[in-house]
């Protein structure tokens, strides 16, 4: 079996690495990780206001982002999709690729996820931090953006790495749209082999492992840095505290 | 398509039929992977608990791979790829019954599994080891210490995840979809491809989804307070 997933690799490394580029459309991880860094790099800012609505001092805003963020937790991802895939084409008048619906899907879901992440990083921090500069009078917004989000954004960068995860796995999703990414090559190798289906899909579970337990020891490795910085000592409470506050909704996902 | 919202049509033709059976399939497919996983999931956990150190190496892999790989891509794997390991005979007998609905509960259980057992350990290893030291010092047993002090407030703690963790197996459910399970998602597409009604039938579906969602989350809250630590 061993030998089979090598030559399966042997023969289909380009499909799986870039599709068809340069001779047809990009494809494979290429897609998958280009989805994932878009993705989520959109999808900061986004959740960045979503969590500011959630610790807001105004009741309409709070209660408008938690019900934006609890709707888009309760509904299935490929559902997701589905309304993106028939409705941004009605919204903008023009028919759009399924890269371009996988990417809107992953930015609006993950802006949600993400959103809780970077709350539970704001209300983790000491009261003291607001209070110490509302007295130096900064005011609401200052005291936001220049004392809060930072150490909030900072305390959180192992909680996001976590999210990358799941946003690498949530891409394998665009294969229900046809989306040319890694999922998709493997179901082409698939269908042109026929009789080796267990060693393909092996591989390209190994494929997203070997990807996804680096980034997510990753993660863990930056978890025991920041601990260590914030505190100063090897081993303490807040290294404790901050693992629990890394997955403080259980805001990672297993698509 | 229409642009004015007509929920009617979802009474013609066997609509009512499809969407009831989508949702019968779906809630079965999430009640028998939610056993799965929390009997897997406790056995991991307590597996986890002993200090065999080749059995934690094997439940720390065991959920690594789980929370590594995409559910969709377990699911291509045991519903393409496990059968083809199986001796005929076997085959046979899961393609007899519903080989598509089996395999997306042991890919959909198994995944999860690994979820639960994690937050299961995380809240067993946040009750101070000075605990379970008192629980022995006033004379009870390992056994009794575990069920009658650490148990009880390890749950508690593990709880709100325990939630988060079963909507998450509630949601992915739809993906059993990819391989033909005629769940809701399946059905709703079923319904949208004849109908052409779209916006009607992803409508109902998601505000089906979306309730039975807040519910399991309302239902943790409720837990959440009824068995909360009075603390002065």
């Amino acid at each position: 079996m061993i030998i089979d997933i090598f030559h399966i690799l042997r023969d289909n490394w380009t499909l799986l690495l870039i599709g068809q580029y340069p001779n047809g459309p990009l494809g494979g991880l290429a897609v998958t990780l280009i989805l994932s860094v878009a993705g989520l790099t959109l999808a900061f800012p986004v959740s960045v206001l979503l969590a500011l609505g959630r610790v807001s001092p105004i009741r309409i805003l709070r209660a408008a982002t938690s019900a934006i963020i609890y709707t888009v937790r309760g509904v299935p991802l490929v559902m997701f999709i589905f309304w993106v895939y028939f409705f941004v084409p009605l919204l903008i008048g023009t028919t759009i690729s399924g890269f371009t619906t996988m990417l809107v899907t992953v930015v609006l879901y993950e802006a949600a996820y993400l959103a809780e992440v970077i709350r539970a990083g704001i209300e983790g921090l000491p009261k003291g931090q607001v209070e110490a500069s509302r007295a130096l009078g900064m005011g609401y917004g200052q005291t936001m953006f220049k004392i809060v989000l930072p150490q909030a954004l900072y305390n959180m960068l192992p909680a996001m790495v976590s999210q990358f995860v799941s946003t690498i796995k949530e891409t394998s999703l665009g294969y229900v749209i046809s989306v040319n990414e890694l999922t998709f090559a493997a179901n082409q190798i698939n269908s042109t082999l026929l009789t080796k289906p267990f060693p393909v899909f092996v591989m390209l579970a190994l494929i997203y492992f070997l990807l996804c337990s680096l980034l997510t020891q990753f993660a863990r490795w930056l978890e025991r840095r920041i601990a260590k910085r914030r505190t100063g000592g090897p081993r303490s409470i807040a290294a404790a505290d901050m693992s629990t506050a890394a997955d403080p909704v259980g805001a990672t996902t297993a698509a | 398509m229409s642009t004015k919202l007509d929920f009617s049509v979802l009474l013609r033709e066997d609509y009512p039929r499809l969407i009831i059976e989508g949702i019968v399939t779906m809630l079965q497919l999430t009640g028998y992977a939610w056993m799965l996983a929390m009997a897997l999931g406790i056995l991991l956990a307590l597996l986890r608990m002993t200090r065999n150190r080749w059995a934690e190496r094997a439940v720390a892999l065991y959920v690594e791979y789980h929370q590594n790989v995409p559910m969709l891509v377990q699911i291509f794997l045991w519903y393409f790829g496990v059968p083809t390991l199986l001796p005929d005979s076997v085959q046979l007998w899961f393609n007899q019954r519903h080989s598509e609905f089996l395999f997306a509960i042991i890919a959909v259980g198994l995944c999860m599994s690994a979820y639960i057992s994690e937050s299961l350990r995380s809240g067993i290893r946040s009750i101070p080891a000075s605990q379970m030291e008192a629980a022995r010092a006033l004379g009870l047993s390992y056994l009794r210490a575990s069920r009658l002090v650490i148990l009880p407030q390890a749950l508690r703690i593990a709880l709100p995840t325990l939630v988060s963790h079963s909507v998450l197996l509630f949601k992915n459910t739809s993906l059993a979809m990819v391989i033909g399970v005629a769940e809701l998602t399946y059905a709703t597409r079923e319904i949208e491809s004849q109908s052409f009604h779209t916006i009607e039938t992803y409508l109902l579906t998601t505000v089906i989804y979306l309730g039975i969602s807040l519910l399991i989350m309302a239902g943790g809250a409720f837990l959440e307070n009824r068995y909360r630590i009075k603390t002065r």
